[in-house]
This record gives C-alpha cells, sequence and structure tokens, in this order.
C-alpha cells in the first residue's frame, strides 16, 4: 500500500457518499476531543455517545462509497489516505471544539439539518442510503435533543453562558448555508430520487432554530453572507491539523494491519 | 487494586457505638447477607467504604486520560469506535461508583474535590504514559486484566451497592480485556516493527501492573479489617500471584517476553516473580510518577473550565423551578 494518498473515482454517488462520511467522521472526531476533558462526566458520556453515532455513521457510509467506487478502497483508506484538499466535509464541522458553548452551537446548527436531512433521506431510492437514513435519523433526532437541551440551558443560564452561547451563534452562522447547497453531481442524484435537495429542509430547519433560541433568549444573526468551500475541499486551515492527527498512524507505518 | 493506596488501619471506633449493633452487624456480614444504605453500620465501615469506593471511582475518571490520549490518534475506524466506547465505559463506571459512594453519605461533589486537591487517592498505574498505539493494546490485556482479578472477588463485597455495581463493571472490563488482547495479537501476528511495539509496551507496564495489587501483604496493615468486614476476601500477593499466573501463559501465547529474567515456574505450576521495586510504587504514590502532574492538572482544567457550563445548568434548573411554581400559583 503506499504511503501517499489514495485516489478515488469520484463518480457523483461515490462523492455523495463521501461527502456524508467526512461529514460525519470529521464531526464525530472533533467531539471526541472531549472525551475525559468535558465539564461534567454526563457530558463526557453523552459527547462520545454522539460521537461514537456519527463514527459509526461515517462507517457505512465510507463502506458504500467504496463499493460504489469499485475498485480496492475501504473505509480506512478513505478515511486515512485522503488529504485535506480531497476531504469534502462542511467547514461548519471541522471548526475547533472552543468553549463548550461553540461545541454546542455547532452540534446544535449541524443536528437540526441532519435530523432533517436523514428523515428525507428515508425515501432515497437507493436501498443503502436509504438504510444508512434510517438508522441515523433516530440517533441525529437524539443529538438534536440533546443540543437543544443545551441551548436553552446556555442561553436561559447565567450572563456569562448566555455570552458565550451567543457568540457561538454569531461565530458559527455563516458556515450554515454550505449545509443547503447543491452542484450539478449532486442534482442529477436529486433528480434520479437517490439524493433529496437540502434546499428545501431549510425553512423548517430556520423554524426550529427560531424556536429554540427564542426560547434560549438568544438571536439568529440577520447577516446573510455564507462561507463556503467544504465541499469542494477549499478547508479552513483548522483540518490539516486534524487530519495530520487523525491519520498518524495509517502515514508513519503505511500498509500494516491494526 | 485501584484502591491501592488504601493502606492505613481505621482507628476502631465501635467501642462508642452500640455494641449489640455492631455484633448484629458483624454476625449479618459473617452470613453473607448484604448491607444495604439504610441499613446500621460502623462508623469506620461507612469510612472504609466510601474511601475505598470513591478512589474507586477517581481511579476510572483519571484512567480515562491515558487511553483518551489515543482517541484521537487509533490507527482504524473500528480501533476508534471501539476504544472511544471502552473510554466512555469507564466514565459510566465512574459515575456508577460515585452513585454507590453517595449512598454512604458523601456527595459527588465533595469526593471529586478531594481528588482535585490531592486529598484523596486513585491507582499508581495512570501515571504511566501511553506512549505508542500498543500500549492500548497493554493497557487492556493487563490494567484491566489485574483490575477484573481485584474486582471479581468484590462482587461479593458486603456492601450491597459497591457489589452490585462491580457485577455490572466486571462484565465490562471483561470485555475491555479481550479488547486489549486482541490488540496486542494483531501487533504480535504483525511486522518486525509492531510486534517490537508489543514487546516495548509490555516492557514498561508489567512491573507498575504488578503494583497494582498494592503493597506485599507483609507490610498490608489494612486487610484485616476489611477481610472481617468482607470488603476484601483476598490478600495483595494471593492477587498478584493469581494474576500473573494467569498472564504468563498469555504471554507466551502472543510471543511476547515477560521483562523478568528472574521468574521461574515452581513444582506447583506458580510463576514466581522477581522482588518488585517498591520504592517506585512509593514514589507514583507520593505524586512522584511520571504523569502524576499531567493527571491532575488536566482533570482541574476540566473542572475549572467546565464551572461556568454547571452554573449555567444550575442557574437554569433554578428558573424553571420558579416559573413552574408561578405557574401553578396562578
Amino acid at each position: 500500500m503506499p504511503v501517499a494518498n489514495i485516489q478515488v473515482s469520484e463518480t457523483p454517488l461515490v462523492f455523495y457518499a463521501l461527502r456524508r462520511a467526512d461529514d460525519a467522521l470529521i464531526l464525530g472526531h472533533r467531539l471526541s476531543e472531549w472525551c475525559g476533558h468535558a465539564p461534567m462526566l454526563e457530558e463526557d458520556m453523552a459527547l462520545s455517545n454522539i460521537a461514537l453515532d456519527l463514527i459509526g455513521q461515517a462507517r457505512e457510509l465510507y463502506s458504500y462509497a467504496a463499493k460504489a467506487e469499485g475498485k480496492d478502497n475501504d473505509e480506512d483508506k478513505l478515511a486515512y489516505l485522503r488529504d485535506v484538499r480531497q476531504y469534502r466535509n462542511l467547514l461548519l464541522v471541522e471548526q475547533p471544539n472552543g468553549d463548550f458553548a461553540q461545541t454546542l452551537v455547532r452540534q446544535f446548527f449541524y443536528s437540526a439539518f441532519a435530523d432533517l436531512y436523514w428523515r428525507a433521506m428515508m425515501t432515497s431510492r437507493d436501498a443503502t442510503l436509504a438504510a444508512i437514513a434510517a438508522k441515523s435519523e433516530k440517533e441525529s433526532a437524539y443529538h438534536l435533543r440533546h443540543a437543544s437541551e443545551w441551548i436553552i440551558r446556555l442561553g436561559d443560564g447565567t450572563d456569562e453562558s448566555h455570552r458565550r452561547a451567543q457568540a457561538a451563534i454569531d461565530h458559527f452562522w455563516a458556515f450554515t448555508g454550505e449545509m443547503f447547497a447543491v452542484d450539478d453531481g449532486e442534482r442529477a442524484l436529486i433528480h434520479a430520487g437517490i439524493a433529496i435537495d437540502p434546499g428545501t429542509l431549510r425553512g423548517r430547519w430556520l423554524t426550529t432554530l427560531s424556536d429554540v433560541t427564542r426560547e434560549a433568549t438568544l438571536t439568529l444573526p440577520q447577516n446573510d453572507w455564507m462561507q463556503q468551500g467544504g465541499r469542494s475541499g477549499r478547508h479552513s486551515e483548522h483540518l490539516g491539523h486534524l487530519l495530520s492527527e487523525l491519520q498518524s498512524m495509517q502515514r508513519t507505518f503505511p500498509g500494516q494491519a491494526w | 487494586m485501584y484502591t491501592q493506596a488504601l493502606n492505613t488501619a481505621e482507628t476502631d471506633d465501635r467501642g462508642l457505638e452500640d455494641a449489640g449493633k455492631a455484633a448484629q452487624f458483624q454476625a449479618r456480614v459473617d452470613a453473607e447477607e448484604r448491607i444495604e444504605p439504610n441499613d446500621w453500620m460502623p462508623a469506620a465501615y461507612r469510612k472504609t467504604l466510601t474511601r475505598q469506593i470513591s478512589q474507586h471511582a477517581h481511579s476510572e475518571i483519571v484512567g480515562m486520560l491515558p487511553e483518551g490520549n489515543w482517541i484521537t490518534r487509533a490507527p482504524t475506524l473500528r480501533r476508534k469506535a471501539a476504544l472511544l466506547a471502552k473510554v466512555q465505559d469507564e466514565c459510566g463506571h465512574g459515575l456508577y461508583l460515585y452513585a454507590a459512594a453517595e449512598t454512604l453519605g458523601s456527595s459527588r461533589e465533595e469526593l471529586v474535590d478531594a481528588m482535585l486537591a490531592g486529598k484523596a487517592k486513585y491507582s499508581s498505574i495512570f501515571n504511566y504514559p501511553t506512549l505508542t498505539w500498543a500500549d492500548i493494546g497493554t493497557i487492556g490485556w493487563l490494567v484491566d486484566g489485574a483490575a477484573i482479578m481485584n474486582q471479581i472477588p468484590l462482587c461479593r463485597c458486603s456492601y450491597g451497592p459497591y457489589a452490585r455495581a462491580m457485577i455490572r463493571v466486571c462484565k465490562e472490563e471483561s470485555f475491555h480485556q479481550r479488547q486489549g488482547y486482541e490488540i496486542m495479537l494483531t501487533l504480535c501476528r504483525g511486522s518486525d516493527e509492531q510486534k517490537a511495539m508489543a514487546q516495548d509496551a509490555l516492557n514498561r507496564w508489567w512491573w507498575p501492573v504488578l503494583m497494582m495489587f498494592g503493597p506485599p501483604d507483609a507490610t498490608s496493615q489494612h486487610s484485616d479489617t476489611s477481610t472481617k468486614w468482607k470488603i476484601k476476601r483476598f490478600s495483595n500477593d494471593e492477587l498478584r500471584q493469581k494474576f500473573v499466573d494467569a498472564t504468563v501463559p498469555q504471554a507466551q501465547y502472543l510471543g511476547l517476553t515477560i521483562p523478568d529474567p528472574g521468574m521461574t515456574q515452581d513444582a506447583d505450576g506458580h510463576w514466581r516473580y522477581s522482588e518488585i521495586d517498591w520504592s517506585e510504587f512509593k514514589q507514583v504514590l507520593a505524586g512522584n510518577g511520571p504523569c502524576n502532574r499531567d493527571r491532575i492538572a488536566a482533570r482541574r482544567k476540566a473542572h475549572e473550565e467546565g464551572a461556568w457550563v454547571r452554573e449555567a445548568a444550575a442557574a437554569y434548573a433554578a428558573k424553571r423551578a420558579r416559573r413552574q411554581t408561578a405557574q401553578a400559583a396562578e
């Protein structure tokens, strides 16, 4: 096995599965960084649990991408032997954990989307994606509930927690537009009934956000400028560091079984 | 063994207590009955158990750190998920054990504060660093293996909540141990580099793991009362010997060498190990192990940086309670 990056034949379906797998892995990895360091033991448990769900989703999606590609790639090659430019996750999920408010706001924005997204994907004409969606939807519903409850607690807790939660919302807002963007390859999959159009989810996503932030006495930014680039491999500087840690063993000891 | 520092005799204050109740208590213990939270118990029994269970809980929580050190670097997605789930289990054990300790009348906050202040101990083994991936296999195989050896008898501990906690904990620990051994097996069947990594890890962990069982019986003053109260069923040396006898064939199967050239097998089949360097053990317990300062610093950092989150949760809960009371009054 080469030490260098693998090449992936990125057909629209492979590409589609990879993007969602990368979202799940990178966010799962970020959450796993909290394990042993959370504000309370219950959150060490909860964040690890959510990370495990996401890593599980990533594994299924990578395996499916590898199968759809039909070469000799597998979940580990896809995760460990692609470089930052080959990763296609949302910019939102690669952002550093920051404080607990930032981690939970990032999770809230993503889970509010993922919950709707996976529920809609249960009707995919692709049986594997529909099956992954059915499992992920249940998990995402729980992730959203956990994050929403924390947004309310932090927003309506103390002055400090309110300030931190509002700052996190303002900080991550510009990364949310990318969740609803679609390119030509994805448009073909949407027409074929394999993927769903995420743009159709934005209204309901915004309703969830509005309801929760209102109860939390927080406000959503009016600014509608959105930063994009993750889907085409134009990442923030943070992802390279995450990958160098994630991939260190496979890069240092290439081609070995663990 | 997660409570190895528990080595001082409790002052026997039963003289101040009702002698009749004390006799009744001992009779129940002797009859293998379980003592429950609302039952009468000697103050020294309560104190001993609070200390033992909370030390055990602290060990689970501090023990998350050396293994957590590899979650972000696990070599495959399967290993990453398994390790994360394992460390999460340890956290669950900690929570479970704090809850068991709370049934004796101390709050989790008090117990945690004592650990963060350096007043309460945790197992010395977690003051050693995890330097390579093979350390993760070795911890599962040996550290969890040693923990099981100690905790299986604790499933019959006289104190009900602790005994029941141990039953669940032991099931998970035994899964962890198999997982760790499987990591070692994979390494030992791998490249020369991987096998060397496995041997190096065994070399570094072997002696600290033997120290997990606590000081030799000859110097341990603690065992007498604990044995009488059926908290402890086997002596430190008995458990250590059981562990060594179980582990040597496992190492042989892996093709690894126990780093004890003086080890011999006697006629009864027992593996006799060389003298343990107890001065190292004392140093680590005194705070002078390789990672003592890092471990406490990491737990304090999590605690201090999480303070505003816990305050927010408490403030919100209080606000919500006030609103509900106000609504009910309308």
